[in-house]
C-alpha cells in the first residue's frame, strides 16, 4: 500500500481521520492527546539537531558518546527525545553518510522537527540506496573522489542524524554561530 | 494515555542488551531469508538473499510482523545493524567499490554464513 501512494492522495487522510475518530469514540485516547502529539511535533525544529552538532564540533569528549549512544548524550544537553533511539554517524574525509526511510519516512522528528516533503517521495526513497551518488550530485554534494558512500536505511527502530563535518573557516566562530550554520539537509547527508 | 492501550508500550520497553544476549556478533558474516512472507515486514526486499556483516546490535524490540497483527507480548528480537557493500546488493551499481548500505534487520531474518568473505 505504501509503496505506491504518494502524498496528494486524500484517502490516507480520511483513513487518518476515521481511525482517530473511532479511538475517540472508543476512548483509547482523547482527541487533546492527539493535538497534544502533533503540538509536540511541530514544536521540533532542525535548530535542535544543529545544537548538538556544534556541541560536537566543539567538545570532543561529547562527540565520543555522541557517537557510543546517541539518545544519551542528546539528554545531556537537556533534550528531551522520548523513546527516540539515536544513531549518530559521524561524515569524515574518508566518509559521507546519508540517511533515508525506504520502507516509509522514518525520521528523527524530536530532534529535527518533520521531514522535509522530498525525504517521503518515492524517488528519493528509491534512489538513495540504488543511486547515492547520482542523488548526492542533485543535492550539490559532491565527495571528493575517493570517498566511500554510506546509505543507512531506517528500516526498524533507530533513527539517524548525521554529523557534518566542521566547515573550513569556523575556528572563530562561537559554539552558537556555528549551530546557525548546520543545516537540516546536511544532518541527512544531503546539504 | 491508559494502560490498555499496547501500541505504546512496545517501544517504549525495548531496552539494551548485552551482545551475549544476541545470537551473532559484531563482524559475523550473516544472510537476509529470501522467503515470500505475507503482511508487514521491516526488511527491505532489495536485501533479501544478499550476504552482509554485522554492523552493531542495536538491542531487543518486538517482531514488527507480530505488531503489525495485534500481538504486542511476543517475545522481544535482537535487532543488528547489518553492512551490505553496494556492488553486492547491486550487480550494476556505479560508484567505488568501498561504498555501503547499512540496514537494520531482526534477528529471525537472518541466518548464519559458514565461510567469512
Amino acid at each position: 500500500m505504501s509503496a505506491v501512494h504518494e502524498h496528494d492522495d486524500r484517502s490516507f487522510e480520511l483513513l487518518e481521520r476515521a481511525f482517530r475518530e473511532l479511538l475517540i469514540e472508543k476512548g483509547v485516547l482523547s482527541q487533546a492527546e492527539v493535538d497534544e502529539r502533533v503540538e509536540l511535533m511541530y514544536s521540533r525544529t532542525p535548530a535542535l539537531g544543529a545544537r548538538v552538532v556544534a556541541r560536537a564540533w566543539f567538545d570532543s569528549e561529547f562527540k565520543a558518546r555522541l557517537l557510543a549512544d546517541g539518545s544519551a548524550a542528546v539528554r545531556e544537553l537537556g533534550i528531551d527525545v522520548g523513546t527516540l533511539k539515536l544513531v549518530v554517524i559521524e561524515n569524515t574525509p574518508e566518509v559521507h553518510n546519508l540517511v533515508v526511510c525506504t520502507l516509509c519516512s522514518c525520521y528523527p522528528r524530536m530532534l529535527l522537527g518533520m521531514p522535509p516533503d522530498w525525504y517521503k517521495s518515492i524517488a528519493y526513497r528509491a534512489r538513495a540506496v540504488r543511486e547515492p551518488r547520482a542523488v548526492l550530485a542533485e543535492f550539490g554534494v559532491e565527495p571528493e573522489p575517493g570517498t566511500t558512500i554510506r546509505v543507512h536505511d531506517s528500516t526498524a527502530d533507530m533513527r539517524y542524524l548525521v554529523l557534518p563535518r566542521r566547515p573550513a573557516g569556523t575556528e572563530n566562530l562561537s559554539e552558537a554561530d556555528c549551530a546557525a550554520l548546520v543545516t537540516r539537509d546536511a544532518m541527512i547527508g544531503a546539504g | 494515555m491508559p494502560s490498555s492501550m499496547p501500541a505504546t508500550s512496545t517501544r517504549k520497553t525495548a531496552a539494551t542488551v548485552p551482545e551475549a544476549a544476541a545470537r551473532f556478533s559484531t563482524g559475523d558474516a550473516v544472510r537476509v531469508a529470501n522467503g515470500a512472507v505475507f503482511g508487514h515486514v521491516r526488511t527491505p526486499q532489495y536485501v533479501r538473499g544478499k550476504i552482509g556483516t554485522v554492523e552493531r546490535i542495536c538491542g531487543r524490540f518486538r517482531a514488527p510482523e507480530e505488531l503489525s497483527r495485534g500481538k504486542y507480548d511476543g517475545a522481544q528480537r535482537a535487532l543488528y545493524r547489518v553492512r551490505f557493500l553496494q556492488v553486492e546488493v547491486w550487480p550494476d551499481y556505479h560508484g567505488d567499490p568501498s561504498d555501503t548500505l547499512d540496514v537494520e534487520i531482526y534477528e529471525h531474518w537472518l541466518e548464519p554464513v559458514r565461510t567469512k568473505r
